[in-house]
C-alpha cells in the first residue's frame, strides 16, 4: 500500500509542471547564482576562535600568549574546554592543534616555535628568525587573515620593550657600539616602557614584525561549492517537502482523504507513505543538485559517495518529517504555504543556508542548531570539506533521523483530526 | 440465517450543541435500494459517514453484514461513493482505480479484474488512460462511482451521485445503479431529486432534523400521509395580499406562490375556488393529482426538499 501511495505521488508530480520546476529547476538556478557570486566570499568580522600553542615557553612567548588571550577580537585558547567534573585538559601541541582545526573545533591555530623568544621580531627580512605557524581551515576564509593581522598588532602593542631592544640592536649595527653612558641612559628610558598588559589602541601596521607562515590544513584546492550545494539544497528541500505534505490538505479538501481512510489504509500508513514519497523526492533533488555541482563546479562528489548517501538520506528524512508536520498543523493549503515560507526562510537564515553560520555571533550559531539546515550543512561539510569518515557523521545523522521520527510522531498526533469525527 | 446488509439501531451523533443524528434506526434488505431523502443539514451525510466508519456515533450501533461499521470486514463489504469528486486529478482513470483498489487490499488478478469491470460498468473503457482532469463532468461522476466499487462491495453508499451532471449522464448513472441491483448489490442512495428516488428505490426513509420521520415504500408513504386523498395545487396570480393567511386558514401550505391542499373528493376544488373568489384572490391555475413523494415530504416537513 505504501508503494501505491508512493507511485501515485510520482505520477502526479510528473504531470505537475509547476511542482517539477519548483523541485528541480529553481533550486539549481538559485544555487548557481549563489555559487557564482559567493564562490570565494568573505564576510563580517566577528570574534575569531584561535588555538595558541607555545612551544618556546620563554618569557617573551608567554607574554605574547597572554596578550593573545586578552585580545578582544580573538577567542583564543591554549587547551580544549574542560568537561564538567573532569581535570583540566592538557595544553594543545602542534599536532593536536592541527587535528582540532581539521575537525572544525577552531578555524585557526598559532604555533609559536622554539627559539621565538630569542628573536621574536625583525624590522625587515631576516632569514634565520623563528617563524610562527598559522594553521587554518579555509572554509572560513576570513579567520586566517584576521588572526594574522591581530598577531602583528598584538606584538606591537603588547611588547613595546622588545621592539625597542630590537630597534637598538639595529641602531648599533648601523652606527657602531654605544658607549656605556649612552647604554645606561637608554636602559633607564626603556625600563619605563610598559612590557605587557592589555593591548589598547594603536594601529594594525599590517607589517611583518613577526615572521608568519600561513598554511591551509583542511581545504586545499577546494571551493565553497559543497557548502552552497548543501545550504541552498536543504532550503529548497524544505519548500518541496512542504508542498508534498500539502497534498494531504488537497486530498482532505477534495474528499479523497475521506475515501482513502474509509478503505484499508489507516492514517499511520497514509502518513508513512506520504513521508516516504517526500523523502525519496528530496533525495532525488539533492542528488541532482550535487551532480550539477560536480559537473559545473567540480565538486568531488564521486570521491565522497558513501558520506553523501548517508547525509542525503538523513537530511531527506528530516525535511520530509517537517513537511508532514506542517501539513498536519495547517487548516488550508494557503495557510500551509504562508507558514512554510516564513518558517523555511527563517530556518535557512539562522541555519546557515544563506550564509555560513561562522559569520554569525556565537549565540546565533548555537540558536542555528535548532534547524535542520545547520545539522545538514555541518554533515555535508564534514564529508566534502574535512574528508571525515562516515562514522564521524553520527551526531548529524542521529539528530536528523531523530528529527524525522519526532516530527513524524507529532504530525501523526495532529493528523488525528482527519481520522474520525 | 441471512444477515441484513445494513442494520442501524438508535444512532445518535452530536457535534457540540448540534445533534446531527438523533436516534436513527434503519435496515436495508438484501438486494434492496434504500433512498435517504432529506433537505440540506437534515443529517444524511453524517449518517452516511457513520455507516462508512468515518464518523463515530455517540450512541447506537451500525452493522454492515453483522460487522461493526469501520471494522475491516465492514470496510471490505462496503463501497462508499462520496458526493465530492474524491479522485486524484493528475492520474488517469485506470490509475485512480488501481490506487483505490490497492487501498482496498486488492492486487494481481483480482485488481486487474476489478479495474476491468469498473471501466466497463462506468462506460469508461475507451477513456481508461485519460487523465481525470481531461474527462467530462459526467465521466468524472461515473469514475467517482467506480472508484468506490473496484473491490466489488456487497453494499454501496451513493451520496447524491447525480449532482451537477447533464440528463444524459444522469440516465447512464441510473442504469449503473440498476446494474448493481441486478447483480445483487444492496444500495443506499441519498438524493434531492424525488424522481430519482421514485425510479431507483424500493424503500425510502425521509430524514429531517436528524430523525427518520417516515419510512416505507413510496406507496406506503403516500398512504400514510394522504390515505386516499388527492393533492390540489393552486397557483395564484402575482402579488396576492393575504394569500398565505388564506391558505393556512383552510389547512393548506403555500410554497413558492403555489398553495397545496389535500382533498378527499375532487369536487372540493369548486368550494376552494369559490372561497378564493369571494376573498378577492385571483387563481390562475389548479391541478388535481395523486400525491407523490414531493407531496409527502412537504406534508411531513412543511417545506420543499430542495430548500
Amino acid at each position: 500500500m505504501i508503494l501505491a501511495i508512493v507511485r501515485n505521488g510520482f505520477r502526479s508530480l510528473r504531470r505537475d509542471r509547476g511542482a517539477l520546476i519548483l523541485s528541480f529547476i529553481l533550486p539549481i538556478a538559485f544555487f548557481s547564482i549563489f555559487g557564482v557570486i559567493f564562490g570565494g566570499m568573505g564576510g563580517g568580522t566577528p570574534r575569531v576562535s584561535v588555538i595558541v600553542v607555545d612551544e618556546d615557553r620563554s618569557p617573551v612567548s608567554e607574554r605574547l600568549v597572554q596578550a593573545l588571550l586578552k585580545e578582544p577580537s580573538l577567542d583564543a585558547r591554549t587547551h580544549p574546554a574542560a568537561k564538567k567534573g573532569a581535570p583540566a585538559p592538557a595544553d594543545y601541541s602542534a599536532a593536536t592543534a592541527q587535528a582540532a582545526v581539521k575537525r572544525g573545533d577552531a578555524p585557526a591555530a598559532l604555533i609559536i616555535p622554539q627559539g621565538f623568544g630569542a628573536q621574536p621580531i625583525a624590522f625587515g627580512p631576516a632569514a634565520d628568525r623563528p617563524t610562527i605557524q598559522l594553521l587554518h581551515d579555509s572554509s572560513d576564509p576570513v579567520a586566517a587573515q584576521m588572526v594574522a593581522g591581530i598577531l602583528q598588532k598584538t606584538v606591537m602593542t603588547a611588547m613595546p620593550d622588545v621592539m625597542a631592544h630590537i630597534g637598538m640592536q639595529y641602531f648599533e649595527q648601523a652606527s657602531g657600539e654605544l658607549t656605556a653612558e649612552q647604554r645606561k641612559r637608554i636602559e633607564s628610558t626603556m625600563s619605563e616602557i610598559p612590557n605587557g598588559g592589555a593591548p589598547a589602541g594603536g594601529s594594525n601596521s599590517g607589517g611583518s614584525l613577526v615572521a608568519l607562515d600561513i598554511r591551509d590544513v583542511v581545504g586545499e584546492k577546494r571551493s565553497m561549492i559543497s557548502f552552497y550545494a548543501a545550504g541552498i539544497g536543504v532550503m529548497f528541500l524544505l519548500f518541496t517537502a512542504s508542498a508534498a505534505g500539502g497534498s494531504l490538505l488537497d486530498e482532505a479538501e477534495s474528499g479523497a482523504l475521506d475515501r482513502v481512510l474509509s478503505s484499508h489504509v489507516g492514517m499511520t500508513t497514509l502518513l508513512a507513505g506520504k513521508m516516504t514519497y517526500s523523502a525519496l523526492l528530496a533525495f532525488l533533488q539533492l542528488t541532482l543538485m550535487f551532480l550539477w555541482a560536480a559537473a559545473a563546479f567540480h565538486l568531488d562528489l564521486f570521491g565522497h559517495v558513501a558520506g553523501f548517501v548517508v547525509m542525503t538520506a538523513a537530511t531527506a528524512s528530516a525535511v520530509a518529517g517537517f513537511g508532514m508536520l506542517l501539513a498536519s498543523l495547517s487548516r488550508t493549503r494557503a495557510q500551509a504555504g504562508a507558514i512554510s515560507t516564513l518558517l523555511i526562510l527563517t530556518m535557512s537564515a539562522i541555519g546557515g543556508s544563506m550564509f555560513p553560520r561562522y559569520f554569525m555571533p556565537a549565540a546565533m550559531q548555537k540558536v542555528g542548531l535548532i534547524t535542520i539546515n545547520a545539522w545538514a550543512i555541518d554533515g555535508y561539510t564534514k564529508v566534502f570539506w574535512r574528508d571525515e569518515p562516515v562514522t564521524h557523521l553520527a551526531p548529524q545523522v542521529a539528530v536528523l533521523c531523530g528529527a524525522a521520527l519526532g516530527l513524524f510522531l507529532v504530525a501523526r498526533r495532529f493528523a488525528r483530526r482527519w481520522e474520525f469525527s | 440465517m441471512h444477515v441484513a446488509p445494513l442494520q442501524i439501531d438508535a444512532v445518535v451523533k452530536r457535534f457540540g450543541d448540534l445533534t446531527a443524528v438523533a436516534g436513527v434506526s434503519l435496515a436495508v434488505r438484501e438486494r434492496a435500494c434504500l433512498g435517504l431523502l432529506g433537505p440540506n443539514g437534515a443529517g444524511k451525510s453524517t449518517l452516511i459517514r457513520s455507516i462508512a466508519g468515518r464518523v463515530i456515533p455517540d450512541a447506537g450501533s451500525i452493522r454492515v453484514f453483522g460487522e461493526p461499521a469501520g471494522s475491516a470486514a465492514a470496510r471490505a463489504a462496503l463501497g462508499w461513493v462520496p458526493q465530492d469528486l474524491a479522485l486524484y486529478p493528475l492520474l488517469t482513470a485506470r490509475e485512480n482505480l488501481d490506487a483505490f483498489g490497492r487501498y482496498q487490499g486488492l492486487d494481481g488478478k483480482a485488481l486487474r479484474e476489478g479495474i476491468r469491470w469498473c471501466l466497463e460498468w462506468a462506460a469508461l473503457a475507451d477513456r481508461a488512460d485519460a487523465i481525470v482532469k481531461t474527462l467530462s463532468g459526467g465521466m468524472r461522476r461515473r469514475l467517482n462511482m467506480a472508484a468506490g466499487l473496484v473491490h466489488r462491495p456487497r453494499i454501496v453508499l451513493l451520496d447524491e451521485p447525480t449532482v451537477g451532471v447533464d440528463p444524459q449522464s444522469r440516465n447512464r448513472i441510473f442504469e449503473m445503479v440498476e446494474d448493481l441491483r441486478a447483480g445483487g448489490t444492496a444500495v443506499i442512495y441519498t438524493t434531492h431529486y424525488m424522481e430519482e428516488a421514485e425510479r431507483l428505490c424500493d424503500a425510502i426513509a425521509i430524514i429531517d432534523h436528524g430523525q427518520v420521520i417516515a419510512q416505507g415504500s413510496k406507496e406506503e408513504l403516500v398512504e400514510q400521509s394522504f390515505g386516499r386523498r388527492s393533492d390540489v395545487l393552486m397557483h395564484f396570480a402575482a402579488n396576492q395580499q393575504n394569500a398565505a393567511d388564506w391558505v393556512k386558514a383552510r389547512g393548506g401550505l403555500l410554497e413558492g406562490g403555489v398553495a397545496h391542499f389535500t382533498v378527499a373528493q375532487p369536487t372540493e376544488i369548486a368550494g376552494l375556488l369559490d372561497a378564493a373568489a369571494q376573498d378577492g384572490l385571483e387563481v390562475i391555475d389548479v391541478v388535481l393529482r395523486r400525491p407523490n413523494l414531493e407531496s409527502v415530504f412537504l406534508q411531513l416537513t412543511g417545506r420543499e426538499l430542495r430548500q
